[in-house]
């Protein structure tokens, strides 16, 4: 089965090639159908590799290469793909989950011109993400890392008229590629003192030891990748591109947050966990940027207003715990969150795209309010994922944060306490947004009013199949207090395990749960009690810094954009055209100059001819002579 | 005899072009160059089973010169690249008229003719012959054929790359004269000649002979004439120019300097890579504030060139093959970027990106090739792009000088920049409303088959680059040994 594996990316590469070919001949229905049926194919095929894997029977990873992509001397890449633990579960995740958003898209985007188009373009995304989890060496990863910034640029500018929404698209993907810088000098160290981009040969060199590299290396190495995943999974300094994100289609989104995409960081750095291990420091480092991201992306999602932004901000919220996870050597329960998350935050956003799609696209929440008597089904598949993201016991959410929290307490009781602050937040922010929607009485238009209405069945299953996601997918990693078996890390533990910790009490880990659960119960209180009958104020203070994103991106913009485009303005201006150019053109005119001058020596007179002719001569003489000697 | 045919059959197809008139000078122009094609094809596939072409006989015995040409990897490469570009280039001129088409067309043919010549000489005279064929036909259509300032502007591109060329020539007799015989001019000796000479002789000629390729190429800070000179070209003078004419510079490099000279290239060797990598920063931001689309496209090309170029110099095997890659790819790309540009102008009346727009609405194949050729631009991966650009930084990163891990950090903010003024123009092109009442025609047949053939040229190499590789492996390993 494993040797099948290239079907996988096989599907969806057709899916594409037949929309992106036909894009102005195939019939709009037809498109979707294609669409999701490809994704469909590689979710069975991948099902398929995930039981292979998880038999006794497998042993160890299985190499599938295609053929030799970059050879050149001694420098030898293929373009192979690898089956194990790791890579397997990320493509059920996203197959599974990119084959619901497939299927909600067709009749989301039903109305839409560019129909076609949109299904070549997600089928090209799912393409590029699987190539990312699939590739056996850090440039097959590459490929698909970029591929998938790609796709993110095309999504967001769907809507390509609108100058906005190709700005977000444009900044996604400088962003993004200030991070692949990161990536790709990572990569070029990897080679330059490793000799390989290969996960196994690159892996069995850290682990045996003996290789004869500084150990500064490891750490060089550990920081450039993780600029490279600062960029693609939106942590700071490089987050601000998510959230303006937001311009393309909402089911682009659900793609983009949870399936997709931003799972791409944690997914390198779990698949380099041997290198991180080596390099305490990159994982501090890696921690503090995770907690300072989770603790902000949360305090801005408390402000906003736009149901999508709110989304948006606590999914770099969500990353943000999974890079706690990592920094503090939970490789696996950052692994076991974005699965998680995969299913709440798809959920949470097809139900808002089901909400904007009710609210004849209004995203905001000020003018909602009720929406919960129309969209039965869109309202309780929401409030489950609210419920399991702020960490309700029971559903998904719950066991990966804990978990996560659980090892942070483990490594330092500091991190535990900021990161159960945040957690306070998402709470919070997650039941402000669900009570402003769903409950109250309705603040819209009288027009949107009698517009509303529950989305079609192929919109409310895949919202139906992620809610019962998110309540069981948490059962796969049970606590060790609960559990003796925590199958998620039986499963990885051959690829990645968690760093060894201090065991903690089970009476105190029952305490934390405790704590954690105790809050956000509290915080879902009082936001039922501030929002239940909404007065909106305009911001002062504090509240206004929030609700403009503590001005971040007004910052980045005097401190890096404007400087850039000045500095450039001034070199076309002085340098290249008066410097450069100027003296280029200095130096012809100074031989027009003399070449004028010179003119007047042609008299015209045979005698001074002559007299310049013997000069010139006696002239040479004298100089040969000098020479000879 | 097939390599004489590369240089014959452009050579008398020209000359007689310029007795023909109307269409039939385009058909005999496209003709010529399929069949020229059809031979560099031919001349490349031996490439992979057999020792590489030679051809040889007198020329000039009395000063050491004959008339030898090579079809290594690399020069097979180039000449595949001519024959791909100017094809390309004569099957998008079939729906547009220009005057005087019987001499528009000689010309053309003739400087491919020359640049043939050039990529396959392997006696320095003759090379120097074929350079200066090269360049002469060029000079005419910038001057005849181009925009307002064509003559102001095509007479410093004249001057200056005529200066660098005389002062090669100097070297080249130097080199010649140092040890005369019968094959003084020939590769070999030159190679053997220079090689032996003492450093300090080879410090100074290392200027006299790379001046004319930093022009060519350009090379910061000897580029000013080439925005000026792409602007005021007709697109498929600007195309031979960019996608082939600048690859002699480089490929003159390769060839006539870092074998002939090792000293004096050791000892310059950090000075062209720092000039290089100054270029590529320095060439990027004045592209983004770059207006005139043609002007963009000129800035971004000396960027790319100028990683190529300091790549020349690092002294890795790695990124001697990826300069072979990227040569070819580099040609590639541009020409598809220049037709897009020349489709842009036609139909909306102007390259001021300010006053377009909306191009993805109106002529949607357009600006999907637009986009296309402009991510293969960027390097995206599964573009053949990437590949060469991925060789090219891993071999200055690798590279054998100072501070090197450093410098390809530098290096590498072209890609972020790259990607700043590329999407910049895909916004203001293609996106947005469209802001003229022009309505624009999407691609006619003509120009959909130019441009499927470099995008599917572009994705293929991009996905599988094994026969591109496999060409100048060889070559590139005996240049850095």
């Amino acid at each position: 089965m494993s040797q099948l594996v290239y079907l996988i990316p096989l599907f969806p590469l057709i899916g594409f090639l037949i929309n992106g070919l036909l894009w102005n001949k195939m019939p709009k229905s037809l498109a979707g159908i294609i669409g999701s049926v490809a994704i469909l194919a590689s979710f069975v095929v991948s099902l398929g590799i995930f039981m292979e894997v998880k038999s006794p029977n497998f042993h160890g990873p299985v190499i599938v290469t295609l053929f030799d992509f970059i050879q050149s001397g001694n420098l030898k890449i293929p373009f192979a793909f690898q089956v194990d633990a790791l890579s397997s579960l990320f493509l059920l995740i996203i197959t599974g989950v990119g084959f619901l958003i497939h299927v909600y898209s067709a009749s989301y985007m039903s109305h839409d011109e560019g129909m076609v188009k949109y299904f070549a373009y997600l089928n090209l995304f799912v393409f590029s993400m699987l190539l990312l989890v699939l590739g056996a060496n850090y440039l097959i990863m590459f490929i698909g890392w970029e591929g998938v910034g790609l796709c993110s640029y095309l999504l967001i500018g769907f809507w390509f008229k609108k100058r906005e929404y190709t700005n977000a698209a444009k900044k996604a993907f400088v962003m993004n590629r200030i991070g692949d810088l990161g990536f790709l000098v990572g990569m070029l160290l990897v080679l330059y003192y490793f000799g390989t981009l290969s996960y196994q040969e690159f892996s069995g060199a850290l682990t045996s030891g003996h290789v004869g590299v500084d150990p500064s290396v490891y750490t060089a190495i550990a920081i450039c990748f993780f600029i490279g995943a600062t960029g693609k999974s939106a942590q700071i300094p490089l987050y601000t591109w998510l959230p303006d994100a937001m311009a393309g289609p909402t089911p682009v989104s659900a793609l983009i947050h949870a399936a997709t995409m931003v799972t791409a960081g944690i997914y390198m750095i779990a698949r380099s966990n041997a290198l991180y291990t080596l390099s305490p420091f990159t994982l501090h480092i890696v921690a503090i940027i995770g907690l300072s991201t989770a603790i902000v992306a949360a305090t801005i999602a408390i402000k906003q207003y736009d149901i999508k932004k709110v989304l948006a901000y606590s999914t770099v919220s969500q990353l943000g715990f999974m890079f706690l996870a990592l920094g503090v050597g939970a490789y696996t329960t950052a692994v076991f969150h974005v699965m998680t998350h995969a299913f709440f935050k798809a959920l949470l956003f097809l139900g808002s795209g089901s909400v904007i799609h009710a609210m004849g696209g209004e995203q905001d929440i000020r003018k909602m309010g009720g929406l919960g008597k129309h969209m039965r089904i869109t309202q309780m598949t929401f409030l489950v994922g609210c419920l399991a993201i702020s960490g309700i016991p029971g559903l998904s959410g719950f066991f990966s944060k804990d978990a996560i929290l659980t090892a942070a307490f483990a490594h330092s009781p500091v991190l535990y306490v900021l990161g159960i602050a945040a957690a306070m937040m998402t709470a919070f922010y997650m039941f402000r947004l669900y009570f402003l929607t769903f409950t109250g009485s309705f603040r819209g238009t009288e027009e949107q009013h009698h517009h509303l209405h529950e989305s079609p069945a192929a919109m409310t299953l895949p919202l139906i199949v992620l809610a019962i996601l998110s309540v069981v997918g948490g059962y796969v990693g049970l606590p060790e207090v609960m559990s003796e078996h925590n199958l998620l890390n039986e499963y990885l533990s051959p690829v990645v395990k968690n760093l060894a910790e201090a065991p903690i009490a089970a009476a105190t880990e029952w305490m934390l749960m405790g704590i954690s659960v105790g809050v956000s119960v509290i915080m879902i209180f009082m936001a039922y009690s501030i929002n239940k009958t909404p007065n909106f104020v305009p911001n002062k203070g504090l509240a206004a810094i929030l609700e403009n994103k503590w001005y971040v991106d007004e910052l980045y913009d005097t401190m890096i954009v404007r400087p850039i485009e000045i500095l450039s303005g001034l070199l076309d201006r002085y340098a290249e055209r008066m410097g450069i150019d100027g003296s280029v053109n200095g130096v012809g005119k100074l031989v027009k100059w003399g070449g004028d001058r010179m003119r007047l020596l042609q008299t015209g007179q045979v005698g001074f001819y002559i007299f310049i002719m013997v000069m010139g001569m006696v002239v040479l003489f004298a100089l040969s002579f000098l020479w000879i000697k | 005899m097939t390599l004489v045919l590369l240089i014959l059959i452009p050579l008398l197809t020209g000359a007689l072009s310029f007795a023909v008139k109307g269409d039939a000078a385009k058909g005999l122009a496209l003709i010529s160059t399929m069949a020229t094609l059809a031979i560099s094809a031919i001349v490349s596939a031996g490439n992979y089973t057999a020792p590489p072409a030679t051809f040889s006989c007198e020329w000039m015995p009395q000063l050491g010169a004959s008339f030898s040409l090579l079809a290594d990897g690399m020069s097979s490469m180039l000449c595949l690249l001519t024959g791909i570009v100017m094809m390309v280039v004569m099957i998008s001129q079939v729906n547009k008229d220009v005057e005087r088409p019987g001499s528009f067309y000689g010309f053309m043919l003739l400087a491919q003719a020359g640049l043939m010549g050039v990529f396959l000489a392997s006696d320095a005279l003759l090379f120097y012959f074929f350079w200066e064929l090269a360049l002469i036909p060029v000079y005419f259509l910038c001057s005849q054929w181009g925009g307002e300032k064509r003559i102001q502007v095509t007479f410093k591109f004249f001057v200056y790359t005529f200066l660098g060329s005389l002062m090669m020539l100097a070297g080249l007799i130097f080199l010649a004269t140092r040890n005369p015989g019968a094959n003084a001019y020939s590769w070999a000796n030159i190679v053997h000649t220079g090689a032996s000479l003492p450093v300090g002789q080879q410090m100074w000629l290392f200027w006299l002979i790379f001046i004319a390729f930093a022009i060519k190429m350009p090379i910061f800070p000897f580029h000013t004439w080439q925005p000026d000179t792409y602007e005021q070209s007709p697109t498929p003078v600007t195309i031979v120019l960019s996608a082939l004419m600048v690859k002699m510079g480089l490929f003159a490099v390769l060839r006539w300097l870092l074998p002939v000279l090792p000293a004096g290239v050791d000892y310059w060797s950090n000075t062209v890579i720092v000039l290089s990598v100054i270029g590529i920063v320095y060439a990027s931001c004045i592209a983004i504030v770059q207006t005139d689309i043609k002007r963009l496209v000129a800035y971004s090309s000396i960027a790319h060139m100028g990683l190529m170029c300091a790549v020349a110099f690092a002294h890795n095997g790695v990124g001697m093959h990826g300069i072979m890659v990227q040569m070819f790819n580099h040609g590639i790309n541009i020409t598809g970027m220049w037709l897009i540009v020349s489709m842009i102008e036609n139909r909306w009346g102007t390259r001021d990106m300010t006053k377009l727009g909306g191009m993805a609405s109106t002529a949607p194949q357009m600006a999907i090739a637009l986009v296309i050729i402009s991510l293969a631009n960027i390097a995206l991966p599964l573009t053949n792009g990437f590949v060469g650009e991925f060789m090219l930084f891993n071999g200055l990163f690798g590279g054998a000088f100072a501070n090197h891990m450093t410098v390809m950090v530098i290096a590498g903010l072209g890609i972020i920049l790259g990607a700043v003024y590329t999407l910049n123009m895909i916004q203001k092109t293609a996106y947005g409303e469209a802001t003229t009442m022009v309505i624009a025609k999407d691609l006619s047949i003509n120009e959909y088959v130019g441009l499927a053939i470099i995008i599917t040229l572009i994705l293929f190499l991009g996905f599988y680059p094994k026969p591109l590789l496999d060409l100048t492996a060889s070559v590139a390993g005996m240049i850095v040994h």
